[in-house]
């Protein structure tokens, strides 16, 4: 099972959906092409929906602060919703909610980055 | 009684999925629950990974090698490479230590080894490979019909 990644925009916000299984074999594309929707679409913020994703390691770890640097320099801001028990885990392991802002889900993700 | 699995494979990250997949399906008969699933298949990714990345360098014609073994409710996982090896392994297993930052790599990978398994050795020589050993004791809280 690999990764399938969905890329859609509301205003200045990137909405990402992930679903399936990010390990390292999946992060060098899930990289590419989320830097290329990034610029693309010359969003400001990024809203990361994990709904779906039934596995992550640190390599997810490592893709989303890559990306949160980024958006970081533009200004913007990241936030997370959706997390199953098992990925925030690795979050909290890693302090990674000290950066970025966790939301139960999309609708409240978009009202935090005052997109409703 | 012991059981066990050994397995090898090439040092390919499409077979990251492969492993830990497979590690999920042998400890599946000690009856684990999903969170200790997903701590064994989580682990077998992360040590994996080491090796494809920093043992081998991406080259991917070497071989990585695992061995389970299964003893009452116990679990013993080999995770071998035969690549540059670790020079200091108290700075490797360090948190958010990563020898290579321009991968995006979190550094990560042994505090999540460590935390989600009761015992972690890392037995490394340069130029000569990496081990981890990790145990899980899996938890026998199960609930029994009488």
């Amino acid at each position: 099972m690999g990764l399938n990644v969905q890329f859609t925009t509301k205003e200045n916000v990137l909405l990402v959906r992930l679903s399936g299984e990010l390990d390292h074999h999946a992060s060098e594309q899930l990289k590419k092409e989320w830097q290329l929707a990034i610029k693309e679409h010359g969003v400001k913020h990024v809203i990361l929906n994990l709904e779906d994703l039934s596995f992550m390691d640190s390599s997810g770890l490592g893709v989303f602060l890559g990306r949160y640097k980024e958006i970081m320099q533009l200004g913007g801001e990241m936030v997370v919703c959706s997390i199953s028990p098992a990925v925030k885990r690795l979050f909290d392991m890693s302090g990674l909610f000290k950066i970025i802002r966790l939301e139960e889900s999309e609708e409240y993700a978009l009202l935090r980055l005052g997109v409703a | 009684m012991k059981n066990k699995m050994n397995l090898d494979f090439s040092s390919v990250s499409s077979n990251e999925a492969f492993a830990r997949v497979a590690v999920a399906s042998f400890v599946t008969q000690l009856d684990p629950t999903m969170d200790e699933l997903t701590e064994l298949k989580t682990v077998v990714s992360e040590a994996v990974t080491n090796s494809i990345i920093h043992g081998y360098d991406n080259q991917p014609d070497q071989t990585i090698y695992i061995s389970c073994t299964l003893e009452e409710d116990a679990i013993e996982l080999i995770i071998k490479d035969e690549g540059v090896g670790i020079a200091d392994i108290d700075e490797a297993v360090q948190p958010l230590y990563t020898s290579k930052p321009e991968l995006e790599r979190s550094g990560m990978g042994f505090t999540i080894m460590e935390n989600f398994m009761d015992k972690v050795d890392v037995v490394s020589h340069p130029g000569e490979g990496t081990m981890v050993k990790l145990y899980k004791q899996l938890k026998k809280s199960k609930t029994l019909c009488n």
